[in-house]
């Protein structure tokens, strides 16, 4: 086996690598930047070599810089992870002039696949199911008819060089192809001056599911099930699951054994992905295949129990793979979330800083996680794992120069009901402060109908959050467990406050049981019992919340059984109440006497001021410059100021068409966030 | 009897309805609650002992005979804040508009004087239109005897002022003289003179809220020490000081059980200091890492942000926190955070409350706009309020110390008692570029020498160990480990004795 392997990668994924090469008993070297001194992967790694700035384009995609680190270390292989060298076969090409292995398929394969037009013809000569379409030039309109009705309706009519929506069409009918041909036609003319157009099978319900498949150099080849991706938003992959909810067996069969014929068509030795687009009738097309470990190769492992990057390491050694098709077994259900430091509130902008605090569930495995690659019989009722991969640590640093994923959070359990739900307790209990994340709305997610029920489709974030994320109201039960838990604690609260030194004896401050517990505009008056083991909290209909926790003053993160079931709840303090995070929730919580909360009602409720006709600073910084002036017109878009935060020069621009009223900042002022910069009309 | 017993009852009744049910539903409309039930949330439930319930004017001007409301628009006694005694009055806008006559004064002079007597501090809720008119000079006199009051009293017991309502004219010099102002958002405002006769005097036009509402002073003028969402709000958090101070300079500051490890330590802090020098970090979350659970009472947190200052407990017990912010004006000392500072820090010598200095100080802000306005005697405040405070006093480097400001950030010199640096402190004269420059300014053309001078400034000055070397610095510490020195360096401080030679008062430059 090699001694010493080099990781050409960060974050996570470099981590992940290490891990496994450890168990091997392998020696590992880490590369970095500028940016990721302190970064975990380098802390990890039994050598770390720095190899440039932080852009990544100057230092984790330069190929002569890796060369020279593993010149240096004298690594006899590398692993390339995803993303940045990792499908690049000049980098494959240069280590293999350097008598280098690549843990990775051969250079031949990362080519035929890397390019969108010969993996497709390749596909189909191997008799792998690609989407029906015309690729040649179409000349007219009634070609187009003719086309479209040998391919069946429902088709899409593209522009060759369309984006973004542009140029795109979706016919039904003859008509509607003829129509939409010639629309399309002109738009890609005026659009992108290359009037080209072609046509293929419109997939309606498309879902993402994607084939693990594992080769080696000796001509064997498996598959390992299938992964469910269909929840992205932006083509980014947001959760994934595997297996898919909605593939049969023979499904699953007929995909692996196509994904596997291709991985043979190009030689493939070595882990690798074959992507499909699946319609509402469980007919795929092949899409793409990744040559490269996936982003979200944790689920297959954990329903397989096989490790994708020892399988990898082995391969690229040399090895004949140890397991046949017939070990594959898919045991239970795993689901993957991927956290980033994404703000939802915010239309889901990158977020970057410092993890003020970061604590992440606790990983665990009881059962799936097979140490030998082979399920050892069924793994019992109840057993369940957790397993995070990550790349960061409180106290850490979310740069802006990569990719804004902070960890990917799994979890497995027999059935795809429990893995959900441990999902939901382990999103609850994972402490990440500091920075913008889309923590809640993963949870909004995990507790979505449609998500629950599998019947997602790629177009599930579009179609149920058309207006961004805007957090989530929680039903009458859940809103109860949180009022009995806040009611609990806050009498628990209260006691330690009515025991500070100085009182006047025999005159100290009794605390009561009667209580208004008030969140998102619901007041419930509740009586709390307490005893030895916790607390009875009784509602004004009769009906009693049992709570017991070990809950003290400060605990940030309240573990608490409620009635039968238990809660984790993300406690923070507000004047007279908390801040609890939950599900996707975020509640502001007031406590209060009934007394207190009789004259509480007689506050007046304050409208926030409206910020839309103001640009608000959107991060701490310095103005460096004001583009405007007091009684300018501006347009959509146009530059306003710029701020200067954390050494980067942020244009702020109009959101909207407007004249700017009023200029309450210039050059040199520095700003919190949210301070009014400028008003407009 | 039991008609002289119904008696008693109905009077107390026409006192509590205060100016009528009329008013009382004026008030609430204005978003604001009376006089009582702000008593009410203030105090621990039922423990309001009340005084001069029945205590009337007697001015017979103006027809004033006629009109001779139970309490006079002030309601004054004593209760409890979770157990401990404080004394309180609250200006009444519903009886004569809460109006200041002598007798109105006389009520507040009598609970401070027993406040003092008996060494609880004094709580007054402001919401009153000003002094009563038709009474003229007696009416002035009243509150010439509640200043007088306020003096005697300062450094004495704590006092508190609330403002939820109007504060107009003289009436603005009581609370000033207090030890904080609390306002509320939206409902109440504070100046000398009002809207119209700025308007008279200096034609300015400006809204009452511009010239003295909660924003105003708790940003620009610094008059207030917070401001709050409302009445509720308000009193809650009124409380919640109340629980960190002592009840009078003859107590020591109050203890609590505490549900924190002292010992805990925080991995994260390691990596607080930014590797770049000029990178500002948030200073907020070193205090709140190294408080118990976390909890920080800050003073005066929308002024003068480029210094922190407030409460936080150690092994339950208060101390106070002075820290220099890098993320605004890079922690610069100017006027107005030497002020801030300066202020809290004599506040907290006067009520023997322990005070934790967290320093990363570039040095004073230069310029005429400073200089001007006298830097040179308002930073010596900070300085002078260091120096005379015999309370004790840690304090901890973590990044910047320069110059004069190291000097008057809690240094040894200033007889702090314990002084630890973590190991990014740069303590210095200034830094390392500039002092370059002056030392090598022969080299200033050539690029190579001065960044090799530069170099070796660093190499020598920026780090803790030159003056740990001489003693200035107890000992360098690792940050993750700050808590846990912290507290114990303050648990070797509890029996601290410390005299400053006799004198009458010092003479702070004012």
């Amino acid at each position: 086996m090699f001694k010493k392997i080099l990781i050409a990668n960060r974050g996570e994924i470099a981590c992940r690598v290490i891990k496994t090469a450890r168990k091997m008993g392998i020696k590992t070297v880490a590369i970095y930047s500028d940016a990721d001194r302190n970064a975990l992967h380098v802390q990890m790694a039994d050598e770390a070599v720095h190899i440039g700035p932080a852009p990544a384009n100057q230092s984790y995609i330069v190929i002569e810089n890796v060369m020279r680190a593993i010149r240096e270390t004298g690594a006899e292989a590398v692993h390339p992870g995803y993303g940045f060298l990792s499908e690049n076969s000049k980098f494959a090409a240069a280590l293999e002039k350097e008598g280098v292995a690549f843990i990775g398929p051969p250079k031949g394969a990362i080519e035929k696949m890397g390019d969108k037009i010969t993996s497709k013809k390749i596909a189909q000569e191997a008799d792998v199911s690609t989407v029906p379409g015309y690729m040649g030039l179409i000349e007219d309109a009634e070609e187009a008819v003719k086309i479209s009705s040998e391919i069946g309706y429902p088709v899409m009519i593209k522009a060759s060089a369309g984006g973004g929506g542009k140029g795109m069409r979706i016919a039904w009918t003859d008509d509607e192809a003829r129509e939409g041909f010639q629309s399309s036609k002109n738009e890609a003319a005026s659009s992108f001056g290359d009037d080209r157009i072609f046509i293929e099978k419109f997939v309606t319900q498309p879902r993402h599911i994607e084939i693990q498949v594992l080769c080696d150099s000796h001509g064997n080849g498996i598959y390992l099930g299938e992964r469910e991706c269909s929840i992205q938003r932006r083509n980014q992959k947001v959760v994934e699951e595997a297996p898919s909810p909605f593939l049969d067996e023979e499904t699953r069969k007929a995909m692996g054994e196509q994904a596997v014929a291709l991985a043979h068509a190009v030689d493939y030795a070595s882990a690798g992905t074959v992507e499909f687009i699946v319609d509402g009738e469980k007919n795929f097309y092949f899409l793409e295949m990744n040559t490269r470990l996936q982003v979200e190769h944790p689920v297959t492992e954990l329903i397989t129990g096989v490790d994708l990057v020892e399988q990898m390491i082995r391969v690229a050694y040399g090895e004949k793979l140890a397991l046949s098709q017939d070990d594959v077994k898919l045991q239970g259900w795993a689901i993957e979330n991927r956290l980033y430091a994404e703000d939802p509130y915010r239309g889901f902008l990158p977020s970057i800083g410092r993890l003020t605090r970061y604590r992440p569930p606790e990983e665990m495995a009881s059962g799936p996680l097979m140490e030998k690659g082979k399920w050892q019989g069924e793994a019992p009722q109840g057993a369940f794992a957790m397993r995070n991969d990550t790349g960061v640590y409180e106290g850490g640093e979310i740069s802006m120069y990569y990719d804004p994923m902070i960890a990917k959070l799994c979890t497995w359990a027999p059935s795809r009901a429990a893995a959900i739900e441990h999902m939901r307790d382990a999103l609850d209990g994972f402490e990440i402060e500091g920075i913008g994340h889309n923590l809640p709305f993963l949870s909004a997610v995990m507790d979505h109908e449609i998500f629950i029920k599998g019947e997602m489709t790629t177009a599930f974030i579009e179609e149920q959050y058309p207006e961004g994320f805007e957090g989530v109201e929680l039903d009458e039960e859940a809103l109860r467990k949180i009022a009995a838990s806040a009611a609990a604690m806050h009498r628990v609260a209260e006691i330690r406050r009515s025991r500070v030194s100085g009182r006047m004896d025999n005159h100290e401050r009794r605390v009561g049981a009667d209580w208004v517990v008030s969140l998102q505009g619901q007041d419930y008056a509740v009586t709390v019992e307490a005893d030895k083991e916790g607390a009875t909290v009784r509602f004004e209909d009769g009906k009693p919340i049992r709570v017991a926790s070990g809950w003290t003053p400060g605990d940030q993160l309240a573990r608490l059984t409620v009635d039968d079931g238990h809660l984790v709840l993300k406690v923070g303090k507000i004047s007279g109440g908390f801040r609890i995070r939950s599900r996707g929730a975020d509640l502001k919580v007031h406590v209060r006497t009934p007394r207190q909360a009789e004259l509480a009602s007689k506050m007046p409720e304050k409208v926030a001021p409206d910020t839309s006709k103001m640009l608000l600073c959107p991060m701490p910084g310095m103005i460096v410059k004001i583009d405007v002036e007091e009684g300018d017109e501006v347009q959509e878009g146009q530059p306003l100021c710029t701020v200067e935060a954390m050494k980067m020069e942020n244009i702020l621009r109009a959101e909207k068409q407007g004249t700017v009223t009023k200029i309450n900042a210039g050059p040199g002022d520095s700003l919190a966030v949210d301070d009014v910069i400028m008003e407009f009309e | 009897m039991k008609d002289i017993l119904q008696k008693l009852e109905d009077n107390r009744d026409a006192a509590r309805l205060g100016g009528g049910q009329k008013r009382i539903d004026a008030q609430h409309d204005k978003g604001k609650l009376t006089a009582r039930e702000r008593i009410e949330l203030l105090l621990d439930e039922g423990s309001f002992e009340e005084f001069d319930m029945f205590k009337t004017h007697r001015c017979t001007d103006f027809g004033m005979e006629k009109n001779r409301p139970y309490g006079d628009g002030v309601v004054t006694g004593w209760g409890t804040i979770n157990g401990r005694q404080v004394y309180v009055f609250s200006q009444d806008f519903t009886v004569l508009g809460g109006s200041v006559s002598q007798t109105h004064a006389q009520k507040i002079c009598k609970i401070m004087d027993m406040a003092v007597q008996n060494g609880a501090p004094v709580i007054g809720i402001n919401d009153s239109g000003g002094a009563r008119i038709q009474e003229g000079v007696d009416s002035l006199a009243g509150y010439g005897d509640v200043f007088e009051r306020n003096i005697r009293a300062s450094g004495v017991v704590p006092q508190i002022s609330v403002i939820m309502g109007p504060c107009a004219g003289g009436a603005v010099y009581s609370p000033a003289m207090t030890d904080f102002i609390f306002m509320v958002k939206d409902s109440s405002y504070m100046f000398v003179t009002g809207p119209d006769v700025v308007k008279t005097v200096t034609n300015e036009q400006v809204t009452a809220e511009e010239l003295g509402g909660a924003a105003t002073h708790t940003k620009k003028s610094s008059v207030a020490d917070a401001a709050f969402e409302n009445d509720v709000e308000a009193l809650a958090e009124v409380r919640r000081l109340v629980d960190f101070l002592p009840l009078s300079n003859r107590e020591k500051p109050p203890v609590r059980p505490f549900f924190d490890t002292p010992t805990r330590e925080e991995a994260s802090l390691d990596t607080l200091i930014p590797d770049n020098p000029n990178q500002p970090y948030d200073m907020k979350e070193l205090i709140l890492k190294i408080a118990d659970e976390g909890d920080f009472y800050e003073i005066q947190e929308e002024f003068a942000a480029n210094i922190i200052t407030g409460f936080m407990r150690l092994e339950g017990q208060t101390v106070g926190v002075v820290a220099n912010q890098p993320m605004v004006l890079a922690g610069v000392l100017d006027i107005d955070s030497s002020r801030k500072a300066a202020r809290f820090v004599r506040f907290c010598d006067a009520f023997e409350i322990p005070i934790l200095t967290l320093v990363d100080v570039p040095g004073f802000l230069p310029g005429t706009g400073q200089e001007y306005r006298g830097v040179i005697k308002h930073g010596a405040k900070l300085l002078f309020a260091y120096g005379e405070a015999t309370v004790p006093k840690v304090t901890v480097i973590t990044r910047k110390a320069y110059g004069g400001a190291y000097v008057v950030m809690a240094s040894k010199h200033l007889r702090a008692d314990i002084n630890y640096a973590w190991p990014t402190s740069e303590i210095a004269v200034m830094g390392a570029k500039g002092a370059t420059e002056i030392i090598h300014r022969g080299d200033l053309g050539d690029e190579e020498k001065i960044a090799a001078h530069t170099k070796d400034y660093e190499d020598r000055f920026a780090n803790p160990f030159v003056a740990a070397e001489r003693g200035f610095i107890d000992e360098v510490i690792m940050p993750h480990s700050t808590r846990k020195r912290v507290s114990r360096a303050f648990a070797s401080l509890r029996s601290k004795k410390q005299a400053m030679p006799w004198k009458k008062h010092d003479n702070i430059p004012l």
